[in-house]
């Protein structure tokens, strides 16, 4: 039926081009750039007449059409400067750029139709952890396929982790290590923030390794509900874990969560030599930006281990199990240790994320850690593009976003229009709580993706075209002085 | 006969109350190619499948190379060097030929998660190695131009080819290749049959074949054991199987004597 719709829709849409002249076989015969170039400005120009109906305008759309038109149209691949190949590097430099500058240019952007504001800082600190999770779940799921419903577990050993090295919870001990930037005379071990993040995560990775040793022996199925069920038991530890086996011994301070968890800083001595904030939060408003940089710091450490695993003998051995585990086998890919390190990849930054995401808000709280987490994560994973990094980030960052801030500027947007009073036609009459539906919305954001394209938004394409490099693709300009 | 490199004692795989195979004594003697032939659910393939540790026996021992293998889990069988061809084809249908083969050489690599990242100069050298050589088997076995295909791109007679070469990126010492002919036409079994023949002069192989096309096996083969219900019938030279009363009643057939 999906199939009838697309041919019937692009059937429709060539005839109507074919009357003004233009049918499909004169668009393939123009050149790519060209065809580019056209399919851009369409685009722009579509979005620019929505911000200017339906949004709210002003002239920074114009430079963000510019940035788009820019990124999109000239063949940055084929630039070759002294035989290197700098081409690859201009786009994600420059989304780099544009993603460190966001601070300084967000509050001045257009409002999008329907989504209004662009996500505010806070939020996309949240982007960032949630894209972080995402990438280690991908590890597991994307790269090794395994399907993993229980990867909240590594959120919330991350948390605990940082809520027991850096905040007062162990009053009775009494360590500091490394720089930190709280006051004096706080009980408790309070480790530096940079050291917690690793302990973080290698000790999650030690949980993911336990979990897996005796889960990873099933197959599908049977794995995902072993593991359903790891991602039910920590956080009931959690919940349990201030009087451990009825030791009185208190690991996690129960319902009440550990709070406050100390936040990053560079530590007294660092701020006062490099002029870096001793602690984020004396940064005042400003404490997001910090908040943002590091965590798009932490992000492009794990797009990093992503990209360099996925091209090496471990990465091609977890697509090959992935693939066919049968084959993988006899082709002598050891199955427990491969998928394993899987897990623990997946952990480890699952992990570091929790321990982040604890210090920024300065609390684990055991009822966050639920199953929902485990689904959005990997709802974030399959609506990407399953094993494709960009894919993942970008559903991390659009579930995230819809998450925090998304549904509820949707649903003023929305009131504000249709509800009671609305500037257009009124339609309902009691005001609509949009992000009340919030589950309900991903589900069919999830259904409809995977009936409409099931590979993923953006899916892996996997890289036929690399191997024929050189073959196709003249460098179109080389510069050599 | 020179040395023996893969010898089985009793090997036995029952499944349920069916058994598979029926206490199989096989012996591959260093150097020779060994086909393996017997009608359809004779347990060829099952046997195959323990001989590289898919399946673990209910009873018996496999020796190779003179070290007991029995109950090991695969990839310790590729590592001793048994490669292995799938009757039906198990590429992995979404990855490059080239990839295909590179995990192959997965158990003759050593870089691991950490040099991996930080892509340390040893890695670095051993991946470009690992790909001029992958390269160099992909051209052996007649995939030149084929490298950046995905394994279901591929046509039947290269995906077969394919197989081959990734069992050969395990540089193994025994080569199993389980119905490698079926489907191919007259001309691409001839070649292949070649193809076999090379692999023992040109690469110093032993080669264990399961096929039922005769020309191959007789055109190939020092040695033919048959197997019927699980049961070793007949063990000799092609010759020797082709008179043998057993066989042809179970599985030759008259015909089939008369042609060849």
């Amino acid at each position: 039926m999906r199939r009838r719709l697309a041919a019937r829709v692009s059937g429709a849409w060539w005839t109507v081009l074919g009357v003004a002249g233009l049918d499909r076989q004169r668009w393939q015969g123009f050149s790519p750039l060209l065809r580019r170039s056209v399919k851009a400005v369409l685009w722009v120009v579509i979005g620019l007449l929505l911000i200017k109906f339906f949004g709210v305008w002003n002239n920074t759309a114009f430079a963000l059409a510019a940035v788009v038109l820019l990124l999109v149209v000239p063949p940055y691949q084929r630039v070759v400067i002294r035989g290197f190949r700098v081409g690859k590097w201009i786009i994600p430099a420059a989304v780099l750029a544009i993603a460190v500058a966001y601070p300084y240019y967000n509050g001045s952007m257009p409002q999008l139709p329907i989504f209004t504001t662009f996500p505010m800082m806070s939020t996309m600190v949240g982007m960032g952890v949630f894209t972080m999770m995402a990438l280690g779940l991908n590890f597991v799921v994307g790269y090794a396929g395994l399907l993993d419903l229980g990867y909240v577990a590594f959120y919330a050993m991350g948390s605990y982790a940082a809520g027991w090295f850096a905040s007062s919870q162990f009053s009775a001990q009494n360590l500091r290590l490394g720089a930190i930037g709280v006051t004096p005379g706080l009980t408790g071990f309070h480790f530096s923030i940079w050291l917690v993040l690793i302990m973080a995560g290698v000790a999650t990775a030690v949980i993911g390794v336990l979990i897996g040793l005796p889960t990873l022996r099933l197959r599908g199925d049977y794995l995902a509900i072993v593991t359903l069920g790891f991602g039910e038991i920590m956080p009931q530890i959690a919940t349990n874990g201030d009087n451990l086996f009825g030791t009185g011994f208190n690991l996690t301070n129960g319902t009440g969560g550990i709070s406050p968890i100390d936040p990053p800083g560079f530590g007294n001595w660092i701020g006062h030599h490099l002029h870096l904030p001793a602690n984020y939060l004396t940064l005042g408003t400003n404490a997001d930006r910090a908040f943002y940089w590091t965590v798009l710091a932490l992000v492009l450490l794990t797009i990093f281990c992503s990209a360099r695993l996925r091209e090496s003998r471990l990465g091609r051995a977890w697509i090959a199990i992935r693939e066919d585990e049968t084959a993988a086998a006899a082709m002598g890919i050891p199955l427990m240790r491969t998928k394993t390190w899987a897990y623990a990849t997946g952990a480890f930054f699952g992990g570091v994320a929790g321990a982040y995401y604890a210090s920024y808000i300065g609390a684990a709280f055991p009822d966050s850690f639920n199953f929902n987490i485990s689904v959005i994560i990997l709802v974030m994973v399959i609506l990407g593009g399953m094993g494709n990094i960009w894919g993942v980030i970008f559903g991390a960052c659009f579930i995230e976003y819809l998450n925090l801030e998304g549904l509820p500027n949707v649903g003023s947007w929305l009131n504000g229009h249709f509800g009671p009073g609305g500037s257009d036609i009124q339609i309902w009459h009691k005001v609509l709580d949009v992000p009340l539906y919030e589950y309900g919305i991903f589900g069919v954001i999830l259904v409809v993706v995977m009936l409409v394209r099931p590979e993923g938004l953006i899916p892996s394409q996997r890289r036929a075209a690399e191997f024929h490099e050189g073959v196709h693709d003249e460098p179109l300009y080389d510069v050599t002085a | 006969m020179a040395d023996v490199l893969l010898q089985t004692f009793a090997l036995r795989k029952e499944f349920g109350g069916l058994v598979a195979v029926d206490d199989v004594d096989f012996t591959v003697p260093q150097g020779s190619i060994v086909s393996l032939i017997g009608p359809n659910g004779a347990g060829k393939t099952t046997f195959f499948n323990m001989l590289t540790g898919v399946y673990k026996p209910t009873a018996g021992r496999i020796f190779f190379a003179g070290d007991e293998l029995t109950g090991r889990p695969p990839h310790v069988y590729t590592h001793r060097g048994i490669g292995r061809t799938f009757q039906n084809i198990r590429l992995f249908q979404n990855m490059t030929a080239l990839e295909n083969v590179l995990v192959g050489m997965h158990t003759r690599l050593r870089g691991n998660l950490i040099e991996a990242i930080m892509r340390t100069p040893r890695v670095r050298q051993e991946e470009k190695e690992a790909r001029a050589r992958a390269r160099e088997l992909l051209e052996y076995s007649g995939l030149r131009r084929k490298e950046g295909e995905f394994g279901r791109n591929l046509s039947y007679g290269d995906q077969r080819r394919l197989e081959v070469a990734r069992a050969l990126a395990t540089q193994p010492k025994l080569v199993l290749l389980d119905e490698p002919t079926a489907g191919m036409n007259p001309q691409e079994t001839v070649e292949f049959t070649d193809f076999v023949g090379r692999l023992r002069s040109e690469r110093n192989l032993t080669v264990l074949l399961i096929e039922h096309d005769m020309r191959v096996v007789m055109g190939v083969s020092d040695r033919v054991t048959v197997l019927d219900y699980g049961e070793k019938i007949a063990e000799g030279t092609p010759q020797e199987i082709q008179k043998n009363e057993r066989v042809i009643e179970a599985y030759l057939g008259t015909a089939a004597v008369s042609a060849s």
